[in-house]
């Protein structure tokens, strides 16, 4: 029962931070629709796509930042990786990610011209 | 379970053709709640060889960037193989010359990703539409 309570206490938790997320512009209306998504056949819906983000962002970050140590810059490369975070930031609704993902890919296409 | 639920009694089939895994599964959640069998893979060359090893599919979403073989040459391969099913470009990229591009290859629409409940409901319509 213990453990019940726990993972209720947890899911609330869950919740909340996405629902000051989602107040605070950080998520947009791509996350609610993840939200009603979930129903009694796919209960952790939700969750499970977070999970998912978080693994894939971390997997890209640490690959962004190992390119981002090669001399020269491989601007390519990097707009590869980056397009890929703002494809998958996208589908969770990570508005401001996105946006951030936009701005680096311009950054990537000034610095293929400079190059 | 059929997607239109009244007349239709074959349940109806989705291929969901993308590399990325959270839109693999946000796709095949909304298309199996539409009462779609589903299945994935995750680039354009299975998606080919499922077709030529003699599946079918009702509908099929096909991602734009992918490795091994791109949304565009697969749609084209598709249709040069002779498969008929409705395909739906599925792209990132907002770019009129590049959406222009996929929807020469053999494309029936081309939408903004991620698909939405709202979205898939009215490429269900229109799926349904043309078989009658």
């Amino acid at each position: 029962m213990e453990r019940n309570q726990l993972h209720r206490q947890v899911a609330l938790m869950r919740k909340s931070l996405f629902d000051q997320w989602l107040l605070q512009g950080y998520l947009d209306d791509q996350f609610i629709q993840l939200e009603e998504l979930q129903d009694d056949a796919n209960p952790n819906f939700v969750e499970e796509v977070v999970t998912l983000f978080y693994k894939d962002s971390s997997r890209l970050l640490v690959n962004i930042d190992q390119a981002l140590e090669k001399k020269p810059l491989d601007f390519t490369k990097l707009d590869g990786y980056m397009h890929q975070f703002k494809g998958s930031s996208s589908s969770i609704g990570a508005k401001k990610v996105k946006a951030e993902c936009t701005q680096f890919h311009d950054y990537c296409r000034a610095g293929n011209a400079e190059g | 379970m059929a997607a239109n639920g009244v007349e239709n009694t074959k349940q109806m089939s989705a291929l969901i053709v993308d590399d990325d895994t959270i839109i693999q599964k946000i796709h095949k959640v909304i298309m199996t709640k539409l009462g779609f069998k589903t299945q994935v893979v995750e680039n354009g060359k299975k998606a080919v060889d499922l077709h030529t090893s003699g599946c079918s599919f009702d509908v099929i979403l096909m991602d734009m960037e992918m490795p091994v073989m791109n949304g565009l040459e697969a749609t084209k391969e598709l249709r040069a193989i002779g498969v008929e099913a409705m395909i739906v470009g599925v792209t990132a990229r907002s770019s009129e010359t590049e959406k222009q591009a996929f929807m020469e290859a053999g494309l029936n629409e081309c939408i903004a990703k991620p698909l939405n409940m709202e979205k898939a409901k009215s490429l269900v319509k229109k799926l349904n539409k043309e078989d009658n």
